[in-house]
């Protein structure tokens, strides 16, 4: 069952499209993630890269080892976003998200609502923007 | 980490409190060890967040089992294998450790303990085939 337990987009406007092409880019991590499975090829990386182009957006991935997802809408006119800085912002992310894990006031499957997890997603967006 | 004797008086608090408060009335005695379980089992979860933040990509359930006995189990066991005991409250919060740290890599078990012969505890790790 998929269902976000975050998600923040900027410009706030439109919100329903990001939130459309985050939800069909799931089918495309599946994908990734079973042809890893299959494949003779060693990909140990958590990281999945570019899943799919569009021709405003870039779309990035991310999939933790606890199956948790992480998904990146990016203007395609940012050409300046180079793949490691992607690369840091998931970690960031993946960093967050086990401190929220570790809060036991969290309750696993959850909307995330952690303050802290706001100001980071807020300083990241904020960085790219 | 913490200094391990933190967490052994809070385990002891864990335990007398929750059976304290079981010989009281205010819980149902056979609920006190599945209550340690399911504490065990959150902090499961949130171990097995942070100690696989960093590792490479889990490529199958073999390879999951490699971690959970490994790495996995000397970091939680390394400072605990001193410390045992026969009773089973003392072995809930434990099992259910082992249960969340592999439910949380999507693995449903069920995890048991037995002590046969002291010093040594043996784990049963039953995985649900799907």
């Amino acid at each position: 069952m998929n269902y976000p337990l975050y998600i923040r987009s900027a410009p706030t406007e439109n919100e329903l499209k990001f939130h459309y092409m985050v939800h069909t880019s799931l089918d495309v991590v599946d994908e990734k993630i079973s042809a890893m499975g299959k494949a003779l090829v060693d990909q140990r990386e958590l990281y999945l890269g570019l899943l799919y182009p569009t021709e405003d957006y870039k779309v990035y991935g991310y999939v933790t080892n606890s199956k948790v997802k992480f998904v990146m809408v990016v203007d395609s006119s940012n050409t300046a976003l180079r793949d490691n800085e992607i690369r840091s912002m998931f970690r960031k992310l993946h960093n967050s998200y086990t401190d929220v894990m570790c809060n036991p006031f969290y309750n696993p499957g959850d909307r995330i609502q952690s303050r802290a997890f706001d100001s980071m997603v807020t300083s990241m967006m904020i960085q790219v923007c | 980490m913490a200094d391990e004797a933190l967490f052994l008086l809070l385990h002891n608090e864990m335990v007398s409190g929750l059976y304290k408060s079981a010989e009281q009335g205010e819980v149902e005695n056979g609920r006190c060890i599945t209550k340690l379980e399911n504490m065990g089992f959150r902090v499961g979860q949130g171990l097995i967040e942070r100690f696989t933040k960093d590792t490479a990509r889990f490529k199958d359930e073999l390879d999951i089992m490699k971690f959970i006995c490994k790495d996995f189990w000397t970091t939680v066991f390394k400072k605990q294998i001193d410390n045992l005991r026969t009773n089973h409250q003392y072995l809930a919060f434990t099992c259910g450790l082992i249960r969340g740290g592999l439910s949380n890599l999507g693995i449903k078990s069920i995890v048991t303990a037995e002590v046969s012969s002291m010093p040594a505890c043996k784990f049963q790790v039953m995985i649900q085939k799907l």
